[in-house]
């Protein structure tokens, strides 16, 4: 006999699967059913065939300072993890909420700042903002989106409620996993597609490259599209390469394009330069272009932000458009929703205590072993302390980072991140996760991901899904089963 | 095309074609051995210089015992031109060019590549050695099959046949180069070790059969040198693929510097009496058809592959 649901333990958590006197919740009940009737050598199975598609799909991330080895393989979950159609339609309607408002934000700061002008958003925060643009002031992008591919990540805390945690405006990676979770998922459990009404995911590489045409300077019928990436050690390298590929178009390096004296961006191809109309770049703003910033940045094109102010390339996401994704700015989301769009928040954000307000900070110190303490602009889960599992003297060190400059620090309650099983050993185990939806924004229209990244910390009890700090994912399953 | 993915897609084509090259290599060197008796044999020396890495082999090797040379062949980490860094000097091309080549074909050069590695005791002991570089040889055809099959025959295909190519015919003068010059003399009684090791020559670039149906019954060394230079329908000939070459790169603009080499050395060949060639003259005369296809590969980067932005602007 296959899992003894009876048996798995959810340990006070919230589990995704299954719910009190574990029974498996209504839309989850034939997954629960499928797994229970597989032997352990099935389950075994399964995993090997997953482990052997992902190895020779070449599906691999890059973990810094390995030395030698450049990519490892994906950790892949073969429990996928489900979400009612009913309870996604409502999340999807608040992630586009939220994207057109931070849309609307980030364009106002680069104009009349009339948020600011109103007393919502404090002036201070802008003026220390390390991911304001200087270089960006006055300047309209196409339909005047900044944040055309956001990824933002969701949790759900103790009692099942669905927060976002935060919102990654700059580059965010992922979505190739997703896409790739989905076709490993259909190698091994093939029959489980026949028994489940599963929705799928595989548009997503279709409506970027009309996102991304759309934003053409030129109106051609076939724009130069092409994706920047920093090269083959970046860690998402394998992303920039699956994108590309689905999308048919160039995977180029900095090194590989030119601006010319007409300020127009060109590719160097076998038969000479051709022009590029739009560049989803794939590296950060501080190396996208040595003129304009960092000037020993290697990575960028010199002269691509003169290219791009004089309306004659479009870059996605536009630079700049990281101001509204620090951890401090978040904190300001549920407002800024209001002001610009006059709505009340369909999804909330995590309570946020801010140090930059002098109450807030001296609760955040004294609480510091109960919060999640986060610096406003690092991603990757890098600089964070999880206060419960913090020793004295990692507490004592955030403490002087953030005395040392408050407005960089934020912390949360440490919230109890739902479950789902997840094999372990042969057993089933509850693991945490989060997801990550990727919400795509063009002129007349915003979609979001079926689903989305769930991402799973793969250690027991640890709270960390981030796969630079040893998380793994699993496929996300948006399911329209029947609520009994 | 971009000029980079260009210049990737060639390399990679080349290293695949190498490590088909030195697996057959390794391979038939394998059953020649075999048929010799102990005292005439000349051993695995000879392929070392085949491959070019008589310096590589003798910084870390004192002798040319089967085992040392094997492991180099297949898996030496200083080789340059092992079978296992051939295969992931591929597989790191690939990597940077998996937006462009079939997905079939990356799959197939990154399990090759994990064969390879994986299965290593399996090529180093005897009864392993020839499924396992049979295995090599048959997923490389696969790689290139995969690719004729479903990409574009457009400039990507054009550079990376072109990349095979020029790798193959660089092989076959490298076999002839080597392995004549070091056939042992059938001055005493043992003629038949002279004809088995010309078929041993025919047999490293799979031509064996093709030349049965093509020159007749003797195996000899003028028919054998001139099929393997001359042949206008055996794959592998010299002459076959610079016509090969000439009608890829033809395709595409601005060509005309590598075709006026391509004609060039074609030119040269046809008029060569190479059948009367003796050792020493022959030797000398490979020596200048690999310089030809030296130049061709200049030529090829200076007009595609990737240039700096100043570079650009002095044009």
């Amino acid at each position: 006999m296959g899992i003894d649901w009876r048996a798995y333990q959810t340990n006070g958590f919230f589990d995704e699967l299954i719910g009190d006197n574990a029974k498996p919740r209504a839309h989850g009940a034939e997954l629960a059913k499928f797994f229970s009737d597989l032997s352990k050598e099935d389950l075994n199975q399964a995993r090997a065939a997953s482990d052997f598609a992902i190895k020779e799909m070449g599906i691999t991330f890059t973990v810094y300072g390995e030395g030698k080895t450049i990519d490892r393989a994906w950790p892949f979950d073969v429990v996928p993890r489900i979400i009612q159609k009913s309870e996604w339609q409502s999340i999807e309607y608040g992630l586009k909420q939220r994207v057109k408002a931070l849309n609307l934000f980030i364009d106002d700061l680069y104009h009349d700042q009339k948020i600011i002008k109103d007393g919502i958003f404090p002036k201070d925060l802008l003026t220390n903002s390390v991911n304001f643009r200087k270089q960006c002031v006055g300047i309209s992008p196409p339909s005047q989106t900044w944040a055309h591919i956001c990824g933002s990540d969701l949790v759900r805390d103790g009692q099942g409620k669905m927060y976002v945690l935060e919102d990654n405006l700059r580059v965010p990676s992922g979505v190739s996993y997703m896409l790739e979770n989905r076709s490993v998922m259909k190698r091994v459990f093939p029959e489980l597609f026949e028994r489940m009404s599963v929705l799928p995911v595989t548009d997503y590489t279709s409506d970027l490259f009309d996102m991304l045409a759309s934003m053409s300077p030129r109106p051609l019928d076939k724009p130069e599209v092409v994706v920047l990436t920093p090269g083959v050690f970046n860690s998402a390298y394998f992303e920039h390469c699956y994108l590309a590929r689905e999308m048919g178009c160039e995977l180029v390096e900095g090194r590989d394009l030119v601006v010319e004296k007409d300020d127009c961006v060109y590719m160097k191809t076998v038969s000479g330069l051709r022009r590029v109309d739009v560049i989803y770049r794939r590296i950060d703003d501080m190396f996208i272009d040595p003129e304009a910033f960092n000037p020993d940045s290697t990575l960028g094109v010199a002269g691509l932000m003169r290219a791009w102010s004089k309306g004659n390339v479009a870059l996605v996401n536009a630079p700049g458009a990281g101001v509204a994704d620090d951890k401090v700015v978040y904190a300001y989301v549920p407002e800024i929703i209001k002001y610009y769009l006059g709505e009340e928040p369909k999804i909330d954000n995590v309570p946020t205590y801010k140090c930059l307000d002098p109450k807030e900070c001296d609760y955040v110190i004294k609480n510091i072993d109960q919060l999640v303490v986060k610096p406003a602009n690092e991603s990757g889960g890098y600089g964070l302390l999880i206060g419960p599992k913090s020793t004295k003297a990692e507490q004592e060190k955030t403490i002087a980072q953030i005395k040392a400059d408050p407005r960089n620090w934020v912390a949360q309650p440490t919230l109890a991140l739902s479950t789902v099983p997840t094999l372990a050993e042969g057993e089933m185990e509850g693991r945490h996760v989060d997801l990550r939806p990727f919400v795509l924004s063009s002129a007349n229209d915003v979609k979001v991901t079926t689903g989305g990244l769930t991402r799973v910390a793969m250690v027991k009890g640890s709270l960390v899904v981030n796969s630079s700090q040893g998380g793994g994912s699993k496929d996300t399953w948006i399911v329209d089963e029947e609520d009994h | 095309m971009l000029s980079r993915v260009a210049e990737t897609l060639y390399w990679m084509a080349r290293y695949v074609e190498r490590a088909e090259n030195i697996a057959r290599l390794v391979n038939i060197n394998n059953m020649l051995l075999m048929d010799l008796p102990k005292g005439v044999s000349t051993g695995w020396e000879p392929l070392v210089d085949i491959i070019g890495v008589r310096k590589e082999y003798e910084e870390t090797h004192s002798d040319f015992s089967e085992a040392n040379c094997l492991r180099f062949f297949i898996l030496g980490e200083n080789n340059p031109s092992s079978i296992l860094n051939s295969i992931s000097y591929a597989r790191e091309n690939a990597r940077t060019v998996r937006d462009v080549i079939p997905r079939g074909v990356w799959e197939g050069i990154n399990s090759l590549y994990h064969y390879i590695k994986d299965n290593q005791n399996k090529g180093l002991s005897k009864r392993g050695r020839f499924e396992y570089l049979k295995k090599i040889i048959e997923s490389t055809l696969l790689i290139f099959g995969a690719l004729d099959a479903t990409i574009n025959h457009d400039q990507a295909y054009i550079f990376i046949r072109f990349g095979s190519i020029i790798e193959r015919a660089d092989m076959t003068t490298r076999i002839l180069d080597v392995r004549s010059a070091n056939l042992i003399t059938s001055d005493t009684t043992e003629r038949p070790f002279e004809n088995i090791q010309w078929i041993s020559v025919l047999r490293s670039i799979s031509a064996y059969q093709m030349y049965r149906q093509q020159m007749g019954l003797r195996v000899q060394r003028a028919d054998v040198l001139e099929f393997m230079l001359l042949s206008p329908v055996f794959p592998r000939s010299f002459l076959f693929c610079l016509q090969e070459l000439k009608s890829l790169i033809q395709q595409i603009d601005n060509a005309d510097s590598i075709i006026k080499l391509l004609d060039e050395s074609a030119d040269e060949i046809k008029n060569k009496d190479v059948r009367s060639l003796r050792n020493g003259a022959l030797h000398d005369y490979i020596d200048e058809l690999q310089i030809d296809l030296a130049q061709v590969h200049t030529a090829l980067a200076e007009v595609y592959f990737l240039k700096t932005a100043e570079e650009i602007n002095a044009e």
